[in-house]
């Protein structure tokens, strides 16, 4: 579609020109991706004979999104910009949408070279000099993402082991389907509540191959802030090392590419809290069945109308978690 | 009732018409939603062809864990309770074969390429 036709198309290059100096207008705006209540969109501002390559995030309207699990794009780029000053590395925030914009709400942040999609970081050779040291990097980047300033955080829910473990509970009692493995998983993380964490840090959330953009040279930016909360800081090494998460490469349970113990020691090298397997175990068991849970309310979103085969066929994929968690918690042979 | 041609062979060649005829004049979203429809009619030809046995089995086992007769939803809806309530564990004999036994079922039909499941398969699941 031209960008003349885009009804952002307008009022984004507006804002633009207003907010960065030089700026005429805007060129090749394109959705990316999103959902219904979030959308990302590419484009370039021309700047001069220069062209700025960015990215929009943006929920259409101006209403808050009402998901309490969703940190909100405001919020979202206040984290970014955080992150970015204990040198995560980030994608700048040139600027956060004002409702007199009439973009809806959101922020505008550079578009930052590289890969995200993970089976081409796992596969393609453009990255084989990159895969080796991407765990320990992984380690390094998380421990600076959780020493940012707790005075400094916006407003963010708390989300402990215990009530991460409620929410889920419900989620999984409402769609009302027995899975009988899910109970075991559930009754076990209840077993084996760990102590409350001896420091609540910001928690990425959705720390993973896929949401990383990925370079010749290694982690270029950590994207998608949306699931940001404050909590314990190990369920964000234990997320990325979710079966799901290893797109088929179980041997390197970091994202695929890499392996615990090297993203443990740049952790702890890089300022993070000693590492307990035990406590990171933990967490991969919770967030396995969070992954599992979240693919049957696929269900529930199928049968209350969203009839399209992919989100169908998503439903039974919950059944890769189960698979998963009793590798995890019913070993056939130890080791 | 046994019907000509069976639901599976039914299945099989909607499958094989939308792989060869249909995809091949399709482009974009429609080619790749038809892939999908294909994949699911694959899962569908699985379980025709490894639940009826698979079900007898698990009724079964469940017979034998909660110690009555009954319909295959209300007996899974018990067994959750009692694990969830902590009245069958691990360490209740019979139960984690029977959890292995519905998973490994469940991913033969759903995703038998999937990662967890050829490891267990390899971890010597059933052997």
């Amino acid at each position: 579609m031209p960008d003349t036709m885009n009804p952002i198309a307008t009022p984004l290059a507006a804002t633009l020109a207003r907010e960065i100096s030089g700026v005429i207008g805007i060129e090749n705006l394109k959705r990316l991706s999103g959902g219904a209540s979030q959308e990302t969109w590419a484009f370039d501002a021309i700047q001069g004979d220069k062209a700025i390559p960015l990215i929009l995030r943006r929920a259409p309207g101006s209403d808050r999104d009402k998901n309490t699990t969703s940190a909100g794009l405001e919020t979202e780029a206040a984290l970014i910009k955080l992150a970015g000053e204990v040198n995560v590395p980030i994608p700048p925030v040139r600027l956060v949408l004002k409702a007199e914009d009439g973009v809806g709400r959101g922020f505008i942040m550079d578009r930052v070279e590289g890969e995200t999609i993970a089976r081409k970081i796992l596969r393609d050779d453009e990255f084989a000099g990159a895969r080796p040291k991407l765990a320990r990097q992984c380690g390094e980047i998380l421990a600076r993402l959780h020493s940012v300033d707790m005075a400094k955080l916006p407003p963010l829910r708390l989300s402990t082991a215990k009530s991460e473990i409620e929410q889920y509970f419900q989620a999984y009692k409402t769609h009302n389907h027995p899975h009988p493995v899910f109970d075991l998983a559930f009754r076990w993380l209840r077993d084996n509540l760990p102590d409350e964490t001896p420091r609540v840090t910001l928690v990425h959330g959705d720390f993973r191959n896929g949401n990383l953009i990925i370079g010749a040279d290694g982690v270029r930016a950590v994207l998608d802030w949306e699931l940001a909360h404050m909590g314990d800081p190990m369920e964000d090494l234990a997320w990325i090392c979710v079966n799901s998460w290893r797109f088929g490469n179980i041997d390197n349970p970091v994202g695929g590419f890499g392996q615990r113990e090297d993203m443990f020691a740049g952790y702890e090298a890089s300022g993070g809290d000693k590492v307990d397997p035990e406590r990171v175990k933990f967490w991969e068991v919770l967030g396995t069945l969070k992954w599992g849970v979240m693919c049957t309310t696929m269900v529930m979103a199928f049968k209350a109308g969203d009839r399209s085969v992919e989100r169908a066929t998503i439903g039974r994929r919950s059944s890769e978690t189960e698979v998963d968690l009793l590798r995890l918690l019913a070993p056939l042979k130890k080791g | 009732m046994q019907e000509q041609p069976s639901a599976y062979e039914l299945v099989d060649i909607v499958a094989e018409f939308i792989r060869s005829t249909a995809m091949p004049q399709l482009t974009g979203h429609a080619a790749f939603h038809a892939l999908v429809a294909a994949n699911a009619l694959d899962m569908v030809k699985r379980e025709l062809k490894i639940l009826p046995r698979a079900t007898d089995e698990e009724m079964e086992r469940l017979r034998v864990l909660l110690g009555h007769d009954g319909a295959l939803e209300d007996l899974n809806r018990e067994l959750c309770a009692k694990i969830e309530n902590g009245e069958l564990t691990l360490d209740t004999a019979g139960l984690a074969d029977h959890l292995w036994a519905i998973t490994i079922t469940k991913l033969a039909i759903n995703q038998p390429k999937y990662s967890g499941y050829v490891r267990a398969l390899e971890e010597g699941y059933g052997t």
